[in-house]
């Protein structure tokens, strides 16, 4: 169904010079931070320097990013790491062929609970300020048995899509504790830019989703932060470029050119000292539309844990280029691929993990990028880089990790809809 | 033939009772309109729906994504799904900014009436929309060369049509819509009289 991962192994590493002509490129994007790169390279020229017109539509929703990109009112689009995997395994509704070059970096989620729920914790089971992810996971946990010891309704937790990193982290947070997400807490969907009010509302207890709506709840002193992605595992992908195969294969020349433009305004993105320029880009009203102070302690991975000030910097919370951030990661594909087998998206199988792999185009990112190409993601850091609660990730052994976890989804597997 | 159930999910209510309106002329009965997404798992197993319309503006639609990946794995009979068999219909329905999921096992002939016509209608609210967003420009316009005319006639003593005449000539030498020269005449007029 795809292009053969050596189709473009006889394109040279460089776009051939001399053909300037300026090609639409048409790109949808969520306002986010991960969304920079894009951003950065439609406003700061990096795409006309390519001689490409890249033209960003923010949208409302992932399915909306997802249906576009198949039906063509988009060329290009921001997604969730998941969402090419779940494609090419045919999950989810409407799923069609969908493929990375590119990703966007990583880091920038990070789970925040309602200021309620917090004390509550606190109270149960003593927490101090400084606890770590897995002591608050475990507090949490006291407090939801409690509160079901108490006949109290299950608490409803906020996640972004089915296929995303927000919803296999905040799971294997809650996992991590001792809770089962599909049966001691309620998980919805919230769209990012309503999670603090609907927190504040007492809509939802929590969240987890991306920058920086997270600094938003606890600036606001309605949500505290108790885990950020790197806490839970600094490996974890997240958002990435999604093209369709046909247009690849329609569009060879045109691809190569904006694989180098996002490297290019990757570079850029990745030096602190454009922080604050790219924060006030983000800023405007057409992106992000969050205040510029904000996004500027985002970046920095200074995060406000409450209203009292309480600080905490994550080194790297935002790391748009260097260290594999940029390469499509077969290992990390898989990675995803274990947490839909953990929570019944998904039934193993090597040909499965065969499928999930093909949503990496990494010979793209090759064939454009020739010697300035970063390195794959150092494969012995898989086994040195454990999870939260100590577990690892083996990419050659993907059950080895879900056996693993003791809470997970037994019994049955859902069906993926069917495709054709 | 038995009558589906349709829920149409739609934050606008306007458009969403002409979608109404045009399934019960196409003589579904049971039409149930949704503006907030309160309670939506509850709702949905009430209402126990065939077919669900919602618009694309609508942030709220990965909410359903996720409530057929949740409901699957309760095993509740709601799985649904856009129905592939009819790209070209998808496509249409997605230019016009609205989509559908459909029950599992429901016949494609069944769907594509209500789909096409909830494709016309947003289509035609779309067109209706524009012609409103038209028509008060030119409203606009039509002030803003008034006032223009005005400032002429009162600075340098012309007649309403030599006002209107002078206007119109500049922006034909100058190749600019009325309304932008008027703009200017204004704005000129703000920071010199």
């Amino acid at each position: 169904m795809n292009a053969s991962p050596t189709a473009f192994s006889s394109v040279p590493p460089a776009p051939a010079l001399g053909r300037r002509e300026t090609r639409l490129v048409r790109a949808g994007f969520i306002p986010l931070v991960d969304a920079s790169i894009l951003i950065a390279a439609s406003e700061l020229g990096f795409a006309a320097t390519e001689g490409l017109q890249l033209d960003l539509v923010r949208d409302v929703s992932w399915a909306n990013v997802r249906d576009r990109l198949a039906f063509r009112q988009f060329d290009a689009a921001h997604m969730l790491a998941p969402m090419p995997v779940a494609a090419q395994l045919g999950l989810g509704s409407n799923p069609a062929p969908v493929v990375t070059p590119f990703a966007l970096g990583r880091g920038g989620n990070a789970i925040t609970l309602s200021v309620r729920i917090y004390d509550g914790m606190r109270q149960e089971a003593g927490l101090s300020g400084t606890a770590d992810a897995l002591a608050c996971a475990k507090a949490f946990a006291r407090l939801v048995a409690s509160r079901k010891a108490a006949g109290a309704p299950p608490l409803t937790l906020g996640v972004t899509y089915p296929f995303s990193s927000h919803n296999y982290e905040f799971r294997y947070w809650l996992a991590a504790g001792g809770v089962d997400p599909d049966r001691d807490v309620r998980l919805i969907v919230v769209p990012p830019p309503i999670t603090t009010d609907a927190l504040e509302a007492g809509a939802i207890d929590g969240f987890c989703v991306g920058a920086p709506w997270n600094m938003m709840a606890c600036e606001r002193g309605v949500g505290r932060i108790v885990a950020a992605k790197q806490d839970i595992w600094p490996l974890a992908p997240e958002k990435v470029i999604g093209l369709r195969p046909d247009y690849i294969e329609a569009n060879e020349d045109t691809v190569l050119r904006l694989l180098q433009a996002l490297d290019r305004s990757a570079r850029w993105c990745a030096d602190p000292e454009h922080h604050d320029d790219l924060a006030r880009i983000l800023a405007l009203p057409q992106h992000l539309a969050a205040p510029v102070a904000i996004l500027r302690r985002v970046l920095a991975g200074e995060f406000c844990l409450d209203d009292k000030g309480t600080l905490r910097r994550i080194e790297g919370y935002f790391r748009f280029h260097g260290q594999g951030a940029n390469r499509p990661s077969p290992p990390q594909v898989l990675w995803i691929y274990s947490q839909m087998i953990r929570w019944g998206q998904a039934s193993h199988s090597a040909a499965g993990e065969v499928m999930a792999v093909s949503a990496c185009r990494s010979d793209l990112y090759d064939a454009a990028l020739g010697p300035n190409a970063e390195q794959e993601l150092d494969p012995s850091l898989f086994a040195v880089t454990p999870f939260m609660d100590g577990l690892v990730f083996d990419p050659a052994n993907v059950m080895a990790h879900v056996e693993a976890a003791a809470i997970r989804q037994q019994g049955h597997v859902i069906a993926g809809a069917p495709s054709e | 033939m038995e009558s589906l159930t349709v829920l149409v999910i739609d934050e606008n209510q306007i458009r969403a009772s002409i979608i109404e309106r045009g399934l019960r002329e196409a003589g579904h009965e049971r039409v149930i309109l949704m503006s907030s997404m309160d309670g939506l798992l509850r709702r949905i197993l009430e209402i126990d729906p065939d077919v669900i319309v919602i618009d694309l503006e609508n942030p709220n639609r990965d909410q359903l994504e996720h409530l057929f990946q949740v409901s699957r794995a309760a095993q509740r009979p709601i799985a649904m799904f856009v129905d592939r068999s009819d790209s070209g219909m998808l496509e249409a329905a997605v230019d016009a900014g609205v989509s559908a999921y459909v029950v599992d096992g429901l016949r494609q002939e069944r769907v594509k009436p209500i789909l096409d016509m909830a494709i016309a209608r947003f289509n035609a609210f779309a067109r209706l929309q524009r012609e409103l967003v038209d028509a008060r420009n030119a409203l606009e316009e039509r002030k803003i060369i008034e006032r223009a005319k005005g400032i002429l006639m009162s600075s340098r003593g012309l007649s309403e049509a030599d006002a209107f005449a002078l206007l119109r000539q500049t922006a034909m030498n100058e190749k600019k819509k009325m309304a932008d020269i008027a703009q200017s005449v204004v704005t000129a007029a703000s920071l010199l009289l």
